[in-house]
């Protein structure tokens, strides 16, 4: 017990415009222990792990590695000091070899390479702590699992005596899971310290030794294995500071407007993303989805606007199945939506506001002329959605490019209302809004839903599911883990379905 | 925001460009160009400024020049304008030269082997055709970038030499004119087959045909639904498909007539120009495009004034070779005014200035 902390970081304060990442974040990493870091999205893991493996410098507080302080000026700096970090998303360059990307950036190594040593000592290196990788492979060969094992040598090779690790399992199928987490305990009994992300429950009782909770920048709590448990954890992650607004007035209508019908599909990287989802949306209802970001909410968006195919299930537009559709067919059964990334996919950034609020609707009849835009009436119609929506355009013609974030939502929200859909999709609609362009957003989907428009809002805020919501559905690793009545049920309910602490996909309704 | 290695100079991209900045910047890039042309010409000797005044006046100087220009000027507009419109989608169409050749050989084929013989039906199958077969060469690039994906770069590169040897195994084969010599050149077009030119002069009905594809580019481009679709497309495809736009059946279409605008060069050149099928028909017109599309930032009008610009610099380049000054000189000419052309567009949407001294002295 007298070794000293691997890292000792302390009253670290990190300020950006407008939000303070960090707020007196105290955090350490033991000599043989696995440190789990815990937190919403925007809760300051990211960044606090940024400070320590050199990518940014704090405001105020310390960086001590076992017992000295530093300061690093450059991730190369941290890497040095025996700080590896292992992103999310792999920085490997794909046509290299695993032993080329392994040295690359070593200033070590002499001018002219023998590369058979080099892959002698990969061999050994990664045997000693069950990683299997050839180094001569290619890169580009690999699956994410063996990328990931890549990484982890490459930073071994480096002398890393801590080792933070970016949510490592999102990526991983659960019997690579089980072979990393032996990896991880490998490297600690030879007295390493370990970082890990997550957002999984179960990963959390399953490796920590220590858990700190972030929650809006701050440390709330750092937790010994035996005080650990789920309930408190939740609790501790996802708060209590929320204020129940005032009940909604008109009940939901029974028309299902959307329904989900077992719908399977496959993420990015061709794993399931989404795990037989069923769920309903009546009209003049607000469906809430809550869950850690990346748990399927962009995927759940895309099958229903059939911007991404099913594996298997049926989506369901007014009790019509519209799983073979094109987007531009489900467009015209009513689907609208807000997406995720408004500036690139819901708005062309260097088109003007005219040209982007008809995106959606220059194909229809009323704006047509031949073949030709009916740039009149166009442009009629754009006048009066500004003045409706309240949207500030500096310059007519200018590229949206340069509104600002409250004008691009509004001008988003303008075009998809007044497309007269029969379902919104709304995904992190209030996303970096301020206080105010927020509440503008919140009164007119709470508007559109009196109107019987039907809404499924997909947010990572709990404040705001509770705020709107009627119902609220949990997305948990690509499964429903459950549905609730928004008014009759707790946070910490939520909070722990969103970890899936219970394990088992039950549902309500 | 970038920083400069060793200085403490940030790049920064500004919110809007200067106006002023659209007209200035490519004037003082084409000095730039012709500054450093003439200081290369100098180190190898040469009196530059007789060289500049030479071509200059060769180029516009005379009604002869100048005719001679527009003639160069009408395969550089139409062609570029095909290649402008499928740059608007973010398709690199480099198979311009190809799809010329291809043209011309369609029109030949209309124009000395028609099974019917020739009449008044001769002139429209010729434009029919050639603009059929350039769109359908650049087709068989589409068809792969649109379901697999495949590099369209490579591709429409790669198309353009078997489209070359296909018109010389044609001309020193099979189409060799018989009364001919043994030369490479197929038999002279009927009269039929022949544009109407401007008075003496070799300027042909081509020009109007190319005029009027520009406005009709404008047009399409700027006012219709489906250029509304390319545009979008173009900027984002993301935001296309989230628009539910069919980007797989606008990438056939897009190509296809990409390749048929090109397709009408080759039989403009043809039938206006050279009256027959023959080897080098085309002096690198698909890969001048690709310069004056960018030049004239893909804008149908702008592409007129720089193919002007460009017929000029050619015939220029001819006169002066007559007094021993390489032909390449052209196409470094050609190639400095895209460097300095493209690199002022830094100036355009960028500004350099200095870093505030607190953020840091990290390497």
């Amino acid at each position: 017990m007298n070794q000293p902390n691997l890292v000792e970081l302390n009253n670290i304060t990190k300020k950006f415009p407008g939000v303070t990442a960090n707020d007196q974040v105290n955090f350490s990493v033991r000599p043989g222990e696995i440190h789990v870091l815990l937190g919403e999205n925007g809760s300051g893991k990211s960044t606090l792990m940024s400070v320590l493996c050199g990518l940014y410098s704090p405001d105020a507080g310390d960086i001590i590695i076992r017992g000295t302080k530093m300061q690093f000026r450059s991730p190369r700096q941290a890497i040095n000091a025996g700080i590896g970090m292992v992103h999310q998303h792999f920085k490997l360059i794909e046509s290299f070899s695993v032993a080329e990307n392994v040295i690359l950036g070593d200033q070590s190594i002499p001018q002219v390479l023998k590369m058979h040593q080099i892959k002698n000592y990969l061999t050994k290196l990664s045997q000693r702590f069950g990683l299997q990788i050839n180094p001569s492979a290619m890169v580009w060969q690999l699956s994410v699992g063996e990328k990931q094992r890549v990484e982890i040598v490459k930073m071994l090779y480096r002398g890393s005596q801590v080792l933070i690790l970016d949510e490592p399992t999102a990526v991983l199928t659960p019997q690579e899971t089980g072979e990393l987490f032996r990896t991880l305990r490998e490297m600690t009994a030879t007295g390493r310290g370990i970082v890990v992300i997550t957002h999984k429950m179960h990963e959390v009782m399953e490796i920590a030794d220590r858990v700190t909770v972030l929650r809006r920048g701050r440390s709330v709590a750092t937790l010994e294995k035996q005080q650990i448990n789920q309930q408190d954890l939740a609790w501790l992650m996802v708060g209590q500071d929320i204020l129940r607004q005032e009940k909604k007035k008109i009940p939901p209508g029974d028309k299902h407007v959307l329904e989900l019908k077992n719908v399977h599909c496959l993420n990015d990287q061709g794993l399931p993303g989404l795990t037989d989802i069923s769920f309903t949306v009546h009209s003049g209802e607000i469906f809430g989805i809550a869950g850690i970001a990346g748990s399927g909410q962009r995927e759940l968006a895309e099958v229903i606007a059939r911007l991404r195919p099913v594996s298997s299930g049926d989506v369901l537009i007014n009790n019509q199945a519209i799983t073979g559709c094109s987007p531009r067919q489900a467009i015209d059964h009513g689907v609208a939506m807000v997406p995720e990334d408004r500036l690139g996919t819901g708005l062309v950034p260097n088109m003007d506001a005219m040209d982007n609020l008809i995106l959606k609707s220059y194909r229809n009849k009323s704006l047509r002329r031949g073949p030709f835009l009916n740039r009149t009436l166009t442009r009629e119609k754009v006048n009066q959605l500004v003045s409706r929506f309240e949207i500030r355009l500096n310059a007519p013609d200018a590229p949206v490019k340069l509104l600002s974030g409250g004008n691009l939502q509004r001008l988003l929200l303008a075009r998809e209302i007044t497309s007269d859909p029969q379902l919104l999709i709304a995904v992190y609609p209030v996303r970096g809004l301020d206080i105010k362009a927020t509440e503008a957003v919140h009164n007119l989907l709470l508007e559109q839903r009196s109107k019987g428009l039907a809404v499924l809002l997909i947010s990572e805020d709990l404040e705001e599911i509770f705020k709107l919501s009627d119902r609220v559905g949990v997305l948990c690793d690509g499964r429903i883990t459950g549905i609730r009545p928004a008014d009759a049920t707790g946070v910490e309910e939520i909070g722990l379905l969103m970890m899936d602490a219970q394990n088992q996909g039950e549902t309500t309704i | 925001m970038i920083k400069l290695p060793g200085t403490n100079l940030l790049i920064e991209k500004k919110l809007s460009p200067d106006p002023a900045a659209f007209f200035v910047v490519p004037v003082i890039s084409i000095l730039l160009a012709l500054l450093v042309g003439a200081f290369s010409l100098a180190l190898s000797g040469r009196d530059y400024q007789q060289i500049y005044a030479t071509m200059f006046s060769g180029a516009f100087g005379s009604t002869y020049g100048l005719s001679e220009t527009i003639v160069k000027t009408i395969p550089l507009t139409i062609t570029s304008l095909g290649i402008a419109l499928a740059f608007r989608m973010q398709l690199w169409n480099i198979g311009g030269e190809g799809q010329i050749y291809m043209g011309a050989f369609a029109a030949t084929w209309a124009a000395l082997f028609f099974p019917v013989g020739t009449g008044w039906w001769t002139m429209p199958c010729m434009i029919l055709l050639g603009m059929l077969a350039g769109g359908l060469w650049a087709l068989l690039t589409a068809i792969p970038r649109a379901i697999w994906g495949v590099n369209e770069i490579i591709t429409t590169l790669m198309m353009n030499y078997v489209a070359i040897f296909w018109v010389n195994y044609l001309v020193y084969g099979p189409w060799k004119d018989p009364q001919g010599y043994n030369f490479p050149l197929t038999a002279t077009f009927p009269p039929e087959a022949i544009l109407p030119t401007l008075g003496v002069s070799r300027i042909h009905f081509g020009l109007f045909l190319g005029l009027l594809l520009t406005v009709l580019m404008y047009a399409v481009v700027q006012h219709t639904r489906w250029g509304y679709e390319i545009k979008v497309t173009g900027e984002s495809v993301s935001a296309a498909r989230y628009a539910g736009i069919n980007s797989k059946r606008n990438i056939l279409l897009v190509m296809f007539f990409s390749g048929a605008i090109c397709g009408l060069t080759g039989m403009t050149e043809v039938s206006g120009i050279a009256y027959r099928l023959q080897p080098g028909l085309s002096t690198g017109y698909g890969f001048t495009a690709i310069i004056i599309a960018w030049l004239a930032r893909l804008n149908p009008f702008a592409i007129v004034l720089v193919s002007f610009l460009f017929g000029g610099l050619q015939v220029g380049g001819y006169i002066v070779q007559t007094s021993g000054i390489p032909s390449s000189m052209v196409t470094m000419l050609q190639g400095l005014l895209l460097f300095f052309v493209l690199g002022g567009e830094l100036l355009t949407y960028y500004k350099i200035s200095k870093a505030p001294a607190s953020s840091g002295q990290d390497t």
